[in-house]
Formats: C-alpha cells, sequence, structure tokens
C-alpha cells in the first residue's frame, strides 16, 4: 500500500472583490475555490487541469499556505497545514515547494544564480558548503556547475526553468507544486525539461501536482487527473482512465478540443465544440456549474447539485448523466440487439 | 496554376542593435494562393511573426527589409508610409495574440469597427454601423447590435479575438495574418475561434495565413504549411505530406517532441537555437542536428523539390528511412 503525503479536504477559498457600480463600491465574495478533495500518495504525480479561472492554481498555492485557505482541511504528512503557526509551517515548508509558470519573472535579475539556489538555505538558516552544494544541484537539473556565478539573464527559458527547480530541490522536499513549469516554453525545450522531471521524481521519489491546461503534457506525466470547473472538481481518475473513457461531459469536450498533430485523426474526430466561455465565479449557476454550457443538461441540473462519486476503479466523477459506456474516439461501439 | 494573391521573394528582415545586425529573416519565400490557408510553424526566434510584421510595414526603423513581397500585383518592400495605409486594412489584415491590447479601450467596439470600415470606404456613418453589427454576426457575437455599443472590457478573451477577426475582414481583404490567435485562449475557446477562421476562409474566399507554433493547430485547420526555423524556411509540405513523411529532421524532431499516447519518454531537440547575430554559415540547425555531415556545415541550403513538398536538408534523400528509428 503506498503512503498518502497529502490530503485535501473540502478546501474553500473565496477572495472579496471591489467594483462600482456608479458612485457606489460593492463588495462580493468569489469563489476561486468551492470545496475541493483530494489525496497525493507518495511518488505520484496527480494532473490537475482546467481553464483559466477554474481555480487550479489557486489550490496549488493553498496547499503551500501561499494563500490562506478560507475553510477546509490541508494535512501533509498527517499535519493538519490550516491553521498551523509560522514556525511549524516554516519547518515543513522545507518539504514542500513550487516551480512557477515564467521562467523569467521567478529570478531575480540581479542576483546570481548561485544565489538563488542557495537562498532556501539562508532563509532556513542551514549551514552548508554553499558552492559545492549549488555545484551539485546545478549538476543534478542538468547544467553546469560553473553556471553559479552568472545571472538569470544569460540563460534561455528552458534553463531558467532548471534553475527554478534546482532552487526548489535544494531543502530536498518531498512534494513539488508544478504550476504550469513548461507552458512558456518551446516543445522542444520543453521536452528535456519534463523528462527532467520525471527522472528527479524516480531518483528522489517526489510527489508532485502538476498544474497545467496542456492536456497532452498532463497525460504524459500524470499518474492521476483532476479535471476543474469554476472552482469544483468535475472528474478524476487515473490518466489513462480519463483519456479513454471521459465520463464527464466537461472532460469530454476539453479533450475533443485539443488538438491531435496528425491531420488524419483531426479530419476523422467528432468534436464537442462549447458554445460559450465559462461564467463569472462571482455568481456561479445553480446546481451543476457546467450546466450552462453543457450539451446534456436537463432541469435536475440546475436543481441538484452532482456530488463526486466513485464509479469503480478509482474513477469519480461529478454528472447526474455520466458517459456509461465507453467512448472511443475511433469506431462507435456497437451492440447487436437481442432476437 | 492561378496566380498567388501573395508572394514573398527572397524576404529578408534585419535590425541594427547595439552588437550588430541581428539577421532575423534571411531570405524566404512564401507563396499564398487564393481561398488557401497557410500555416507558419516554428518556435520563438524563428521569424515566423517578423515576416508578416515586416512585410505590413509594422516594424520599426531598426528594421531593414529587403526582397519582394507582391500583394495582388502590388510590391509591398519599399512602399511609402502614406501608400502602406491605403493598403493595411484594405487589401491586407493582421490579427495578433493579444486582442485587448490592439483596441482602444475608451471606444465602443461598433464604433471602432466603423472607423476601420469609414477610413478605407466613402460610406455614412449610419450604414458603416449596419455594416458593423453585420459583421460581428458573421463572427459569432450573440445579440451584435447589443454588443456593438460595449467597451472592449466588457467582452471575454474569445470575444475579442472574434471583435478583431471582424475588425480586420471588414473591408473584405484578400489576405488575413493571423499571428497566433490562440495561444492566449484557453482550448474550447481556440476551437471556436478556429472555426471561425475556417468559416471565413470558405465564406468570403479571403486567404489566410496562420502563424502558430503549436502543430495540433496546423493539423486541425490548415492546407498547407511552411516550417521556418532561425529566419529560414526548413521546409514547405502540404499538411498531410508534413505529418506523414516530414523531409527535414528539424520537422521530424519538432513531431517527436511533442507527447503523445504512445510515448513512454519525450524526445527533446538538444541544444538551442543559434544566436541570430552571427548564425552558422551552413544549415542553421546542423549544431542541433543528429545526421548532420561536414557539407552541412558548408553553404546554407535552399528549398529544394523533394517527395510531395520541398525541403532544405541536403540529405533528405539519404534520411529516408533512417529518421524513423531514431
Amino acid at each position: 500500500m503506498s503512503e498518502t503525503i497529502l490530503e485535501v479536504e473540502d478546501l474553500l477559498k473565496t477572495f472579496e472583490v471591489r467594483h462600482s457600480k456608479g458612485v457606489r463600491v460593492i463588495k462580493s465574495q468569489v469563489q476561486a475555490v468551492s470545496g475541493v478533495s483530494f489525496s497525493l500518495d507518495k511518488s505520484e504525480t496527480m494532473g490537475l487541469v482546467g481553464e483559466s479561472g477554474s481555480g487550479k492554481t489557486t489550490v496549488g498555492r493553498c496547499i503551500l499556505r501561499l494563500l490562506e485557505p478560507s475553510a477546509g482541511s490541508i494535512k501533509f504528512k498527517g499535519t493538519e497545514l490550516v491553521g498551523l503557526d509560522k514556525e511549524s509551517l516554516r519547518d515543513l515548508r522545507k518539504e514542500m515547494q513550487i516551480v512557477f509558470q515564467d521562467p523569467y519573472a521567478s529570478l531575480d535579475p540581479k542576483r546570481t544564480v548561485g544565489a538563488a539556489v542557495a537562498e532556501p538555505f539562508d532563509i532556513q538558516r542551514i549551514k552548508i558548503d554553499t558552492k559545492a552544494k549549488v555545484g551539485e544541484l546545478l549538476d543534478i537539473v542538468g547544467l553546469s556547475p560553473d553556471h553559479a556565478d552568472r545571472f538569470p539573464h544569460e540563460f534561455s527559458g528552458g534553463q531558467r526553468q532548471r534553475i527554478g527547480i534546482a532552487r526548489a530541490l535544494a531543502l530536498n522536499p518531498s512534494m513539488i507544486v508544478l504550476d504550469e513549469p513548461v507552458s512558456a516554453l518551446d516543445v522542444s525545450i520543453q521536452a528535456g525539461v519534463v523528462n527532467l522531471l520525471q527522472d528527479l521524481q524516480e531518483e528522489l521519489g517526489l510527489s508532485y501536482i502538476f498544474i497545467a491546461h496542456d492536456l497532452s503534457v498532463v497525460r504524459h506525466i500524470s499518474d492521476r487527473i483532476a479535471v476543474m470547473y469554476l472552482g469544483k472538481l468535475v472528474e478524476v481518475a487515473p490518466a489513462a482512465e480519463i483519456y479513454d473513457r471521459p465520463s464527464h461531459p466537461y472532460t469530454q469536450a476539453l479533450l475533443s478540443a485539443v488538438p491531435e498533430p496528425d491531420p488524419a485523426i483531426e479530419r476523422q474526430r467528432q468534436r464537442t465544440v462549447l458554445q460559450g466561455e465559462v461564467p463569472s465565479p462571482i455568481n456561479p449557476p445553480s446546481g451543476c456549474r457546467f450546466r450552462t454550457r453543457c450539451p446534456k443538461a436537463e432541469s435536475k441540473c440546475a436543481e441538484v447539485e452532482p456530488l463526486l462519486v466513485d464509479r469503480g476503479t478509482g474513477h469519480l466523477v461529478a454528472c447526474h448523466f455520466p458517459e456509461m459506456t465507453f467512448v472511443d474516439l475511433g469506431a462507435p461501439v456497437s451492440f447487436e440487439p437481442p432476437d | 496554376m492561378s496566380e498567388p494573391v501573395l508572394s514573398l521573394k527572397d524576404f529578408r528582415v534585419s535590425f541594427n542593435t547595439m552588437n550588430g545586425t541581428v539577421r532575423a529573416v534571411r531570405g524566404i519565400d512564401i507563396d499564398v494562393e487564393r481561398g488557401e490557408m497557410v500555416g507558419i510553424v516554428g518556435e520563438s526566434g524563428s521569424g515566423k511573426s517578423v515576416t508578416f510584421l515586416g512585410m505590413m510595414g509594422l516594424l520599426p526603423r531598426s528594421a531593414t527589409i529587403e526582397g519582394s513581397a507582391v500583394l495582388d500585383g502590388t510590391e509591398l518592400v519599399g512602399m511609402k508610409p502614406k501608400q502602406f495605409m491605403a493598403v493595411r486594412g484594405k487589401k491586407i489584415a493582421m490579427i495578433f495574440q493579444d486582442p485587448l491590447s490592439a483596441l482602444n479601450p475608451v471606444h465602443k467596439i461598433g464604433s471602432q469597427i466603423v472607423e476601420m470600415i469609414r477610413s478605407h470606404e466613402k460610406i455614412t456613418k449610419a450604414a458603416a454601423a449596419r455594416r458593423a453589427v453585420e459583421l460581428l454576426d458573421i463572427v459569432g457575437i450573440p445579440q451584435p447590435d447589443q454588443r456593438a455599443v460595449q467597451y472592449p472590457h466588457e467582452f471575454s478573451g474569445g470575444m475579442r479575438q472574434r471583435v478583431m477577426i471582424a475588425m480586420a475582414i471588414a473591408n473584405e481583404p484578400d489576405v488575413l495574418i493571423a499571428d497566433e490567435p490562440t495561444t492566449a485562449l484557453d482550448v474550447t475557446v481556440q476551437a471556436q475561434i478556429l472555426e471561425v477562421l475556417q468559416r471565413i476562409q470558405k465564406d468570403l474566399n479571403t486567404s489566410i495565413v496562420l502563424i502558430t507554433h503549436d502543430l495540433g493547430v496546423v493539423a486541425r485547420v490548415v492546407d498547407r504549411v511552411q516550417v521556418m526555423y532561425a529566419g529560414r524556411a526548413v521546409e514547405r509540405a502540404q499538411v498531410d505530406d508534413l505529418f506523414g513523411e516530414s523531409s527535414h529532421p528539424y520537422t521530424r524532431g519538432l513531431l517527436k517532441s511533442l507527447p503523445s499516447q504512445d510515448k513512454d519518454r519525450l524526445v527533446p531537440i538538444p541544444g538551442s537555437p543559434p544566436n541570430m547575430l552571427e548564425p552558422p554559415p551552413g544549415c542553421s540547425f546542423a549544431p542541433r542536428c543528429d545526421f548532420a555531415v561536414e557539407a552541412c556545415t558548408q553553404t546554407l541550403p535552399e528549398l529544394v523539390p523533394f517527395g510531395r513538398g520541398e525541403t532544405a536538408c541536403i540529405r533528405a534523400g539519404e534520411l529516408v528511412g533512417m529518421m524513423d528509428h531514431v
């Protein structure tokens, strides 16, 4: 039995927004994350996908308490993080790290790469042989130890992302939140960073939360995938299961919208093009939040909110009318009628 | 074969910088037929955007543009800014990745389209306004008459891109240049915008040049593709041939680095693109290429017919079948 490293339960995050109506300023609440629960095992990669505004980044930041969760529970290795005092949190943060999307914004242009990678040790007041340790970390991520004296502008996007990863690895974490780590990179460079992340996971037994909107990369790297829509999880399942047997209409539409780099497949595909766009989270639809764009929606969907329930083999779906037949993107399955 | 509506010949763009001359585009040929959608694919820095910005006269003065770009019989290179104003928006239009920065935040959407129409055509404001509403309808904006009197901030990203398309097609240009039009959008919205572009291509017989780094997008909507690397075209083919049997190691490398269902491990292209201050004398991909030989580093390869397409790899003939195994 694998060991659970992270347990998130009913995570809720609301932001207060102000907007003006004439001369009056109105305050209202936006629920960016509305009751998300999932768990992460040791050495597992959980992909978190969704469109912009789905709340996936907010979930990632709440897990590290970079944002303060409004309600719910986050247990990391059995310790409750919500409400934990600063000192204990700092201790625990050694074990959880984050890599950001923009490798240009996440490194201080005025500090050398060596200083950036060594900073976690300063924060944690750990005495080390800086030069040796930094050299070692840069070597792990495929850079040369001599690079320590250079500045971020001397590196390409892919190399900067490697520096970000080296910094995240510095304190020997057991879990890393990867927030769109390869979205800003060209495909030929992206492949190298994805490979590096997989190698590190194998060697160091890391657990990843991989947040991305690019579904093909997520499929490649994840063991399990959670699909978010407007602050809620709509489907959670093993990676292959999500792609081969998507059950939630949103997951199906999302997958069919991703263009495949193969013109022959593209022409054959049956596409569900969703109408409209994600509604505002300030005033989300009643019942199922996806119903306003859902081709299957019925009156029940507006009244009763569907719960995320296990449909067997760890495949969770939050839909009143989930696809029960196995949809193959190829030939349709037909059953012989009984005589 | 009919006369291409847009034809670039030995087109070059260079920038004078403090460190020397950056040769961003180093001689490329592109032909666009009437009513077809051509994809220009390349990674950042390959010169794909700069080529078309240069052609449209939209680059700063530090840019030097050479070669020829003929649009429907008119040479664009060397055109005076005033003459350009008559062409841009009328015969050729361009849309960009970020529609918000292309729209004026303090003017209503409708009046921005009216301005566009009236700068090229002598019609009354009322007629132009009616036309603006029609255009919004064409690009699939619901309740176009109400939306026309709203401001850009009241539109979502996908809707703004539709507005940009409406504006671009306002004067029925021969060619629409779409520079990464869906890169900033979510995939479900991207699918909608691609459908709008396809509809315009079919219904209005507009030629579209789609500049993108996304090979999936290319596979979905484009007829013909040109792959660019370091300011040069490395391969040109019909879309099926490019994905089926690409002849250039760079194209192969790009396709291999993409994740797919049957891949356990991704294959990155080693190294990084050359510094355009001093591009290598030979094939610019040679330093990263698994198949490079001495001859590759000597002379700059030209696009030559190969198979059903064209390739700039001097070893394309020898490499048939070999590249599959790496």
